[in-house]
């Protein structure tokens, strides 16, 4: 356990040795910007448009540092051949890839909460000032505690595209885990498509193929509820509950499978 | 090389560059630009393509049409200006707007709850040429695409009453769609009086100026309560130009008279001074002693009063 946290710190400070919380002052950038820009640019709708664009935002820059990163945390330690040095010591295998993998969640937790955090201070400038009969007639209110959901929900995401990585890069090139994970979360996204899939077919083979592949990858639409809570829609204590327990399951079933690949590799 | 050598050599190039660009503009002028077009038409296409970002899509679609109006608008008023009056009929046509309504209507599909977008479009898409394409029908369509998704939304049965009202003249079916709308729970009390009073005065300055007046108590952005101010500041010019018009007539067979300027009429002791608009421009009084709101105003042009509708039991 204390090998696992050791190297999970340890790739946090690699991380920002490598410069990769610059992202965040780029983050802090396109929102101040975006709020100016966007008095000029549009009529209204402003804080709605801020919080789509922070949400995705958030979301896209963890999902670059999530593969980015995620496919060399194992690959990179090969190629430099540190592996050796790192195996060598008094510490098992699978606690390198939970210790790789921990170091990263912790990374882009830092990342997501700062840009919630930056996301809330620009939103509360925005609202400051509005008339209180605007603000009624908004969906939500600007710094709404519930966007909160959908950021928890966005880092479970994260979590598990990195597992995504991580697994791909136990036993595959960087370049291939890359296009493997950018693959899975594409498709994570369509997945309904695949359920749905009998509707556009008539093989019952096909049909029961793609039946197949929607319950085995990963569902990435559950983790979407930035336009819910943006709307100030409902999103449930129970909905949260089960999207997360869902992802964690997941992310356990890769890391397992990572583990069990990484401890049969061969260095030599 | 030192690292202030590397900066002032990094500058000299910027400085180069810029200048090269200037020389290149100079001598071969950019053509005009591509007009704006909108590759791909279908919403479901582009929901599909944007995955988890489709929120963040239609916001870029709604600025597109906001820019795409404007612009346009822009476009128009710069040419009219430019060349002899055209014929009110000939001033725009729907051909002007070619992708307004496209660009609304992916806006909307790619986020369905893009209450502003509906509301805001159909303002757009009514208005008269050349301020606008001129299509209520496709106006009501955006609004009626809006409550399938929100059916409980009674801003936007106000709303398309609302272009039934002001743009189609059709006060029964404008009343019939605030009504319904009042119908709703928690709609706004007046909704059922301004319901009454289209149905039986529609068309008429109180009918309108109630219907203003709910509109700037449901506006959920500046524009559009700004907008509601100033046709509420027209109606009051209407109202001030027929006052002033029975006094200019009144004095018109006084010793002097007709009169044909306000500064003979104030030395006449009809007005304490030249008579001013709500924007506090002075009102013309042309050759023939009428009343009008000069031009130079911000609220000009005035909105054309249709006629009184006969009142018709609800149907």
């Amino acid at each position: 356990m204390r090998a696992t946290a050791v190297i999970a710190i340890n790739v946090f400070r690699e991380s920002v040795r490598d410069k990769v919380l610059y992202n965040l002052v780029l983050f802090a950038i396109l929102l101040i910007g975006a709020s100016y820009m966007l008095g000029q640019l549009t009529a209204g709708q402003d804080v709605k448009i801020i919080k789509d664009l922070g949400l995705a935002a958030t979301s896209l820059f963890g999902l670059f540092i999530a593969v980015f990163i995620g496919i060399g945390l194992v690959s990179k330690e090969v190629e430099r051949r540190s592996i050796y040095s790192l195996l060598a010591k008094p510490i098992h295998r699978y606690q390198l890839v939970l210790g790789k993998y921990c170091g990263l969640v912790l990374t882009l937790a830092v990342n997501v909460a700062v840009m919630a955090a930056a996301l809330y201070l620009v939103l509360a400038y925005m609202a400051w000032g509005v008339a209180p009969d605007i603000m009624r007639a908004w969906d939500a209110p600007a710094t709404d505690p519930a966007l909160l959901k959908a950021v928890a929900l966005i880092l479970v995401e994260l979590m598990l595209v990195t597992a995504i990585a991580v697994f791909f890069s136990t036993f595959s090139t960087p370049i291939l885990s890359a296009a493997m994970t950018f693959g899975f979360f594409i498709v994570g996204h369509f997945s309904t498509d695949l359920r749905n899939f009998k509707d556009v077919v008539d093989s019952s083979a096909a049909a029961g193929l793609a039946r197949g592949l929607y319950w085995v990858l990963p569902n990435l639409a559950q983790f979407d509820v930035k336009s819910a809570v943006v709307h100030g829609q409902t999103v449930t204590a129970g909905y949260l509950a089960l999207a997360a327990v869902y992802g964690l399951a997941y992310i356990g079933m890769l890391l397992i499978g990572s583990v069990a690949i990484f401890s049969r590799r061969d260095f030599k | 090389m030192t690292r202030v050598g590397a900066i002032a050599g990094a500058l000299m190039m910027l400085v180069a560059v810029v200048q090269l660009q200037g020389a290149r503009e100079r001598l071969y002028p950019a053509s005009e630009s591509d007009p704006d077009a909108v590759y791909v038409t279908s919403g479901t296409a582009l929901r599909r393509l944007t995955g988890a970002y489709t929120a963040l899509a239609a916001d870029v679609y709604w600025v597109r049409a906001i820019q795409y109006f404007g612009a346009t608008r822009r476009r128009l008023a710069e040419e009219r200006s430019r060349g002899p009056e055209p014929p009110p009929a000939l001033a725009a046509t729907p051909d002007e707007y070619p992708n307004l309504y496209p660009l609304l209507d992916i806006t909307t599909s790619l986020d369905p709850r893009f209450n502003i977008a509906y509301r805001f479009g159909a303002v757009f898409l009514a208005e008269p040429p050349p301020g606008g394409p001129g299509r209520p029908d496709l106006a009501i369509k955006l609004l009626e695409k809006g409550l399938a998704e929100r059916p409980d939304k009674w801003e936007y049965m106000e709303d398309i009453g609302f272009v039934h009202y002001w743009y189609r003249h059709d006060y029964r079916e404008a009343a019939a769609w605030f009504r319904k709308a009042a119908d709703i729970p928690k709609a706004p009390w007046w909704l059922r009086s301004l319901a009454a009073t289209t149905l039986a005065q529609g068309g008429d300055r109180a009918s309108s100026r109630l219907m203003w007046q709910g509109i700037r108590e449901s506006a959920e952005i500046d524009w559009l309560r700004r907008d509601a101010e100033r046709r509420l500041a027209q109606l009051q010019v209407l109202d001030d130009i027929d006052a002033l018009q029975k006094r200019v007539d009144a004095f018109a067979s006084r010793p002097g008279g007709p009169f044909t300027d306000w500064a003979s009429l104030v030395r006449a002791g009809a007005f304490p001074g030249i008579p001013v608009d709500p924007t506090r421009t002075p009102y013309d009084l042309d050759a023939g002693g009428r009343v009008r709101l000069s031009s130079a105003s911000s609220l000009w042009p005035l909105p054309d009063e249709p006629t009184l509708l006969e009142a018709r039991p609800p149907s």
